[in-house]
């Protein structure tokens, strides 16, 4: 520990050498020393490709000269964009509620399974979070393909008209929402899970004892106890469902008539399939200021959980 | 030990005379002697096509004595494009690089004028066509050289027996293998009510209207059909023209008789309802025909690439050319320019486009014969007009004339296609070119 450290005796070899010996012997240094492989990633991975988004977002089309907000200023004034930050909105917003909604149902059917069979549960259910996304959609792709969907064929079986899944505005927009809380909501379940297990089994005997209903158990002894994971989870959520892209671009490519697109597919058809790299990164740097505010929850609902720890 | 003294006046001619040698014979015999280059080529999905480039480039290496590394880079998930947007920005990379149709324009300024490439590809294997050259020519300077890999054209792919049995064409005889077109009757009425009545017979035409380069391509070319430009050579915004609306018209009417999902079609949607046996056209190259060859083999037998309908403003087919480029900041072009000439002869041209099955498509007007397209089969003859071997029809891209940093633009963001769709889904045409035209005007921002 580098509490023993600290307590090693030192050699008095000239008084550089023993302050930077002292210095090594610093808790602090030693975390920093130990933390300094991962600042680094952080730097070259994060902060830098942030601070050069950051540049190319007050360049100009051809990249040439400087033009401050300009490129924000534009945005503002496209009808498009509007419709992309509302779409980037619906998306999140839909999907974090859905996918809270089921992983806290799912949650309670999983505690509820004895506990020799409940481990299968959880791996199967875990299944659509651990394939990568960009896989699991393109299986969706298929259940959802324009001309041949399965489900549309299920569907003709039982003489209901095929649903345009893909090709319809709503219909693109539910489709989008529907694979993301697939995707999400075990990830949803296995934090809810943790939290479940973790509520003190008297609660509930001293919850029964005065007469409590099970909706009452729920709303007065579960849901206050698993209060900060429940805000914690679908905070940090949030952020990376804003951040998405993958299933966007796999299975609607943003369309039909841009309905679809969210702040990274629309970035990455303006900046990169469209040439104009500024814009591109504008946009994307628009997730910030919503991210941002979202992160300030999630950090101050982290620091008032460790005080009450 | 002796020693001399060198005189300014001595070393200044002994590097010119240096210099001189550098310049006129780089490819000096050993082994690599004329050092490394490294090509990333189009991933091509053709298998084994990848192995003609190979082969071609092998030799080149050998006879100059250049140390040559090839990546295939393949355009699955963009891949490529993003290469050539991470080069450019880390203005380091390939020294010949494959890019895109719109490429050459969006880097004319990171790329080495080829004119003097092009000058002799041109005296050698014929003109190239008027979309080549807006494509890759800019500002009088020829920016990039028209790939033979991964060029097309995306003319209709037509079933014999539906066209024959629901509209009473006959295909073969309007496109006779080995003979020129017969075609004067090929016209977008006649197009229209093919298209309506293969849709009665549940068969139709499978025309995309999504945001992908065939729907684009497509829609690109119907509007060339009637002279419908959306922004002008000069970059001005003629979105609000009659030609405009006749095009839009035309379309909307079209799509009463196409799939109901054409919306949400993209580049693979087409070529599955033709293989599927469903579809009597689509708009594509033989890539469809060649997997039907594999995996439907009586559906193949009924298929036969042609010609574009002829609209009010002339017969335009869409032509999608790859080209290759090479960095200023490359640092072996003299090799680069030299490869690129080398990949650009008729053996190799027809080397290339054989390996491909005939997919590939070389840009010049004297290499548009070669026999793979007579003969590929079934059935006989069925390629024969593709490589568009009279020149009965021009060979166009969708958003051209417009200056090329709001035609790349209008083309990225299938500004057609979506005019199409929301007039189709009944939106007012004056609603629909105002959508148009506010879109168009951001583009138009330096």
């Amino acid at each position: 520990m580098a509490d023993i450290a600290a307590r090693s005796p030192t050699v008095s070899m000239g008084d550089n050498r023993s302050s930077l010996h002292k210095l090594m012997q610093r808790k602090s240094t030693i975390a920093f020393l130990m933390a300094l492989p991962l600042i680094l990633l952080v730097l070259i991975l994060v902060a830098y490709p942030a601070g050069y988004a950051v540049y190319l977002a007050t360049l100009n089309k051809g990249m040439t000269r400087f033009v401050g907000f300009g490129n924000f200023e534009f945005l503002f004034g496209r009808e498009t964009f509007w419709m992309v930050v509302y779409q980037s909105c619906l998306f999140a917003i839909t999907a974090v509620i859905f996918k809270a909604i089921i992983g806290f149902v799912v949650a309670h059917f999983v505690h509820n399974i004895p506990s020799k069979g409940q481990r299968k549960w959880r791996g199967m259910l875990l299944v659509p979070w651990v394939i990568p996304p960009a896989m699991s959609t393109l299986a969706w792709l298929w259940l959802f393909d324009p001309s041949y969907s399965a489900i549309n064929w299920i569907l003709a079986h039982f003489g209901i008209a095929g649903i345009p899944w893909t090709g319809e505005t709503d219909w693109a927009r539910f489709s989008v929402i529907l694979v993301n809380v697939w995707i999400g909501s075990p990830f949803f379940m296995i934090m809810y899970l943790a939290a479940l297990k973790s509520v003190p089994e008297q609660l509930y005997e001293a919850a029964s004892i005065d007469g409590a209903t099970w909706w009452q158990r729920i709303w007065f002894v579960t849901l206050p106890m698993m209060r900060n994971i429940i805000a914690i989870t679908a905070l940090f959520s949030l952020i990376v469902t804003f951040a998405n892209f993958d299933i966007v671009r796999v299975l609607t490519a943003g369309g039909p008539l841009n309905s679809t697109h969210i702040f990274g597919t629309w970035a990455f058809r303006v900046g990169i399939e469209g040439g104009d790299i500024p814009l591109g990164a504008a946009v994307s740097l628009f997730m910030v200021p919503i991210l941002a505010v979202a992160a300030t929850f999630i950090l101050r609902d982290i620091t008032k959980r460790g005080s009450e720890v | 030990m002796a020693s001399s003294k060198v005189s300014r006046r001595r070393f200044v001619a002994g590097t010119a005379t240096l210099s001189t040698a550098m310049v006129a014979a780089p490819f000096v015999r050993g082994a690599y002697a004329a050092g490394k280059l490294s090509v990333g080529l189009w991933d091509h999905w053709v298998p084994g096509a990848n192995k003609a480039s190979e082969e071609i480039i092998k030799a080149w290496a050998d006879k100059e004595k250049v140390d040559v590394t090839i990546d295939y880079i393949t355009s699955q998930g963009n891949k490529i494009l993003l290469t050539s947007a991470a080069e450019a920005q880390a203005k380091s990379g390939h020294d010949i690089l494959a890019i895109s149709t719109w490429l050459p324009s969006r880097y004319a300024d990171l790329l080495v004028p080829m004119n003097d490439v092009m000058d002799q590809l041109i005296k050698q294997n014929g003109a190239v066509n008027s979309t080549v050259e807006y494509l890759g020519k800019i500002d009088g300077k020829w920016i990039a050289v028209p790939a033979t890999i991964g060029s097309q054209i995306k003319g209709p792919c037509s079933r014999i027996d539906y066209l024959k049995q629901f509209a009473g064409i006959d295909i073969q005889a309007m496109y006779p293998a080995g003979a020129p077109p017969k075609a004067d009757d090929w016209t977008f009425d006649t197009f229209m009510k093919a298209a309506e009545a293969c849709h009665k017979g549940g068969h139709s035409f499978g025309i995309g209207c999504g945001t992908t380069s065939d729907s684009v391509d497509s829609a690109g070319a119907f509007f060339h059909g009637f002279g419908a430009h959306l922004v002008d050579a000069k970059g001005n915004i003629t979105v609000k023209s009659d030609n405009v609306r006749k095009a839009l018209d035309f379309y909307k009417r079209l799509m009463s008789f196409l799939p109901p999902d054409v919306p949400a079609w993209d580049d693979a949607s087409n070529n599955k309802w033709l293989v599927s046996g469903k579809g009597a056209m689509i708009m594509n190259p033989p890539s469809a025909w060649s997997v039907a060859k594999r995996d439907a083999p009586q559906v193949a037998e009924q298929l036969w690439t042609h010609g574009f309908p002829k609209g009010p403003a002339g017969r335009y087919a869409p032509f999608l050319p790859y080209f290759w480029g090479t960095w200023k900041f490359s640092k072996n072009q003299s090799a680069a320019k030299s490869l690129l000439l080398a990949l650009s002869q008729p053996a190799a041209v027809e080397q290339l486009v054989a390996a491909s099955g005939g997919y590939d498509l070389p840009s010049f007007s004297k290499l548009t014969t070669f026999k793979i397209w007579a003969e590929e089969a079934p059935p006989k003859g069925t390629l024969y007009h593709y490589p568009n071997p009279y020149d009965a029809q021009v060979l166009s891209i969708a958003a051209a004339p417009a200056p090329h940093k709001i035609g790349e633009q209008i083309y990225t963001q299938a500004i057609m296609t979506q005019m199409v769709v929301r007039h189709a889904k009944g939106e007012a045409m004056e609603k629909t070119l105002d959508w148009a035209t506010r879109e168009i005007e951001g583009f138009s921002r330096n």
